[in-house]
């Protein structure tokens, strides 16, 4: 696997965005390095802002926004023409096939004619669309329209792409091979990207660091590794009694404690302390331990410890 | 090894310079409509009064019984007028569906991620109404006009009307700039390319109703710049150098063929963008 380009790609420095009277994006400073990053959050966190923002479609309020070292403010079109941007929601132009639209798009990204269809016809290919390429886009299935979004992106072979939602209705089938293209893309074909997603997995899967976006602010960044907290083992933990109580004594013993939809916790102890100290507590709070085993830290409590989930 | 594997590569080739986008999005567009065999069949037909035209030249020229057939301006001017019916139907059928059908496919969003600003979005989209206008007003003029030329064996003719140039010209430009900005600011208001024809075709033919009525009620024509076809029809007897057929001042029509275009503009600016914000 090849190493993964490793300067800042896309920075913002306090950018702000507000649709109208309404703060999407408050204050945000952010790096993205290269290779793959995830972009995190909840619907409505701003993550589709951010990467519309950093278009040029949207003009912040306040905060300046860099993407490959060139001001997004001065200089959208050369950005622009280095980027390839797969949007949320479907888009293509109307009454073409699958191998025109996509070399259209490699035209307009200033690929000569010639180059732009022999283009489209390898991206098709690499996309898992080749057999489908003479169709026209408005006959293409959910997962196949979120394909030819993604050939569109790649056609003009961008250096950073922007993937905003990339699995959206896809079955588990088409979305496990998008991952997979995606993860391809950016750790063999060395194509930076940034993953605008609310699933944690397809972030987890394909990407190597993570900013987390919670109601229009930056609350977590960084490599995901870093971010799960190597050094701390966690435990899944059920007790019998009033779990509640015993979760906020764990919390305010200093454990990280989050609270799942089941009646169980996620409960992070140092390395060094192990199940031991879970044990003595629940032994001085007098709480009996009914299910006590080792997992490993996940994005997901990354997610829940930085945007303040019990 | 995966398929994908083998097919992606990286590009190493040549790319365009910039601004050059909208050449692409009117070429294709272009590409696109004259693909359709009822639209070629419109086009066949707006040329139908460039060939009588071309008969009366050749009858003038050549048998002097049909001196009456002579070209004057009066001819270009009502060859021109005759072409506005057909400029109304190109308009509707080629200009309703060109931003509205983009902003049903959010096609917007995909073209402005590409190195294309709004402004040559709207250039490429305005040439592609604007060509197919041009075909059927400003260019059988022109070639009736050298028509006119060649079968009069001589250079009298074009010495005594040098401006007839200019006046086709200055008159096609302005009839197919008024039609195709009205009709892009209306596609770009709507998704749906048969509401804006019935949109266009309202706001053309309710504006000269309305100033109908008011010719009715008053006897004045002083109001025909409320007219959209009326306004250009009282430029056009200007720039021919004909008696105007109302009593509208010229600057009036002028200003009203400027508002039009101005508040076009300033509709797609609003409009085109590469994302919508609902307040």
């Amino acid at each position: 696997m090849a190493e993964p380009v490793s300067s800042t790609v896309v920075a913002l420095e306090s950018v702000s965005v507000a649709y109208g009277k309404n703060a999407a994006l408050r204050d945000v400073t952010a790096a993205f390095e290269g290779g793959a990053t995830g972009l995190l959050g909840p619907n409505g966190a701003g993550k589709s802002t951010l990467l519309k923002s950093l278009l040029g479609f949207l003009v912040p309020t306040s905060g300046r926004m860099t993407v490959l070292g060139l001001d997004v403010a001065h200089s959208a079109l050369e950005i622009r023409s280095r980027i390839g941007y797969m949007p949320e929601t479907d888009g293509h132009i109307p009454g073409m096939n699958a191998v025109s639209f996509v070399a259209y798009c490699g035209q307009l990204a200033g690929l000569p004619a010639t180059d732009a269809m022999q283009r489209a016809h390898e991206v098709l290919y690499y996309v898992g669309l080749g057999e489908a390429r003479y169709r026209n886009v408005e006959t293409y299935s959910t997962g196949m329209k979120q394909r030819i979004k993604l050939a569109q992106a790649l056609v003009h072979d961008p250096d950073v792409l922007f993937l905003d939602e990339p699995t959206n209705g896809m079955d588990p089938k088409g979305r496990d091979e998008m991952l997979e293209l995606i993860r391809d893309l950016a750790h063999e074909k060395q194509i930076n990207l940034i993953l605008s997603s609310h699933l944690l997995p397809d972030v987890e899967f394909t990407c190597d660091r993570v900013v987390v976006l919670d109601k229009g602010a930056v609350v977590a960044q960084g490599p995901i590794d870093a971010l799960k907290g190597s050094r701390r083992q966690v435990f899944e933990l059920r007790v019998k009694g009033d779990r509640h109580a015993f979760a906020a004594t764990l919390i305010a013993a200093g454990f990280e404690c989050h609270e799942t939809d089941e009646d169980v916790m996620r409960v992070f102890v140092e390395a060094k302390e192990g199940a031991r100290a879970l044990f003595a507590m629940a032994d001085r709070e007098k709480v009996q331990v009914r299910h006590l085993r080792p997992s490993v830290p996940t994005l997901e409590d990354v997610f829940a410890k930085a945007i303040g989930e019990k | 090894m995966p398929i994908h594997d083998q097919t992606y590569r990286r590009y190493a080739g040549r790319r365009e310079p910039g601004g050059r986008a909208w050449m692409v999005v009117a070429v294709n567009g272009i590409r696109t409509i004259i693909k359709k065999r009822l639209f070629l069949g419109l086009l066949l037909l707006a040329w139908i009064p460039f060939v009588v035209g071309a008969v009366m030249v050749y009858l003038n020229a050549s048998f002097p019984q049909f001196t009456l057939l002579s070209m004057t301006a009066q001819r270009f001017r009502d060859f021109l007028g005759t072409q506005d019916f057909f400029v109304f139907v190109i308009t509707v059928w080629v200009g309703a569906g060109l931003i509205a059908n983009d902003k049903r496919a959010n096609a917007l969003q995909i073209y402005l991620s590409k190195p294309l600003t709004r402004t040559e979005y709207i250039t490429g989209k305005l040439v592609i109404l604007a060509a197919f206008l041009l075909l059927v007003t400003w260019v059988p003029a022109l070639l009736l006009l050298v028509l006119q030329v060649a079968f009069s064996g001589s250079f009298s003719f074009l010495r005594q009307n040098l401006y007839l140039f200019p006046a086709v010209t200055v008159f096609s430009f302005l009839q197919v700039l008024l039609a195709a900005f009205t009709m892009l600011a209306l596609s770009s208001l709507s998704k749906s390319s048969r509401y804006v024809a019935i949109l266009y075709a309202g706001a053309y033919l309710f504006s000269h109703a309305v100033f109908s009525v008011i010719y009715a009620i008053t006897g004045s024509t002083k109001l025909s710049w409320l007219s959209l076809p009326g306004t250009l029809n009282q430029i056009g007897d200007i720039i021919f150098r004909l008696p105007p057929r109302y009593s509208t001042h010229v600057v009036a029509s002028l200003l009203a063929v400027a508002v039009v275009i101005g508040v076009s503009i300033w509709v797609l600016e609003r409009r085109v963008r590469g994302v919508e914000v609902v307040s």
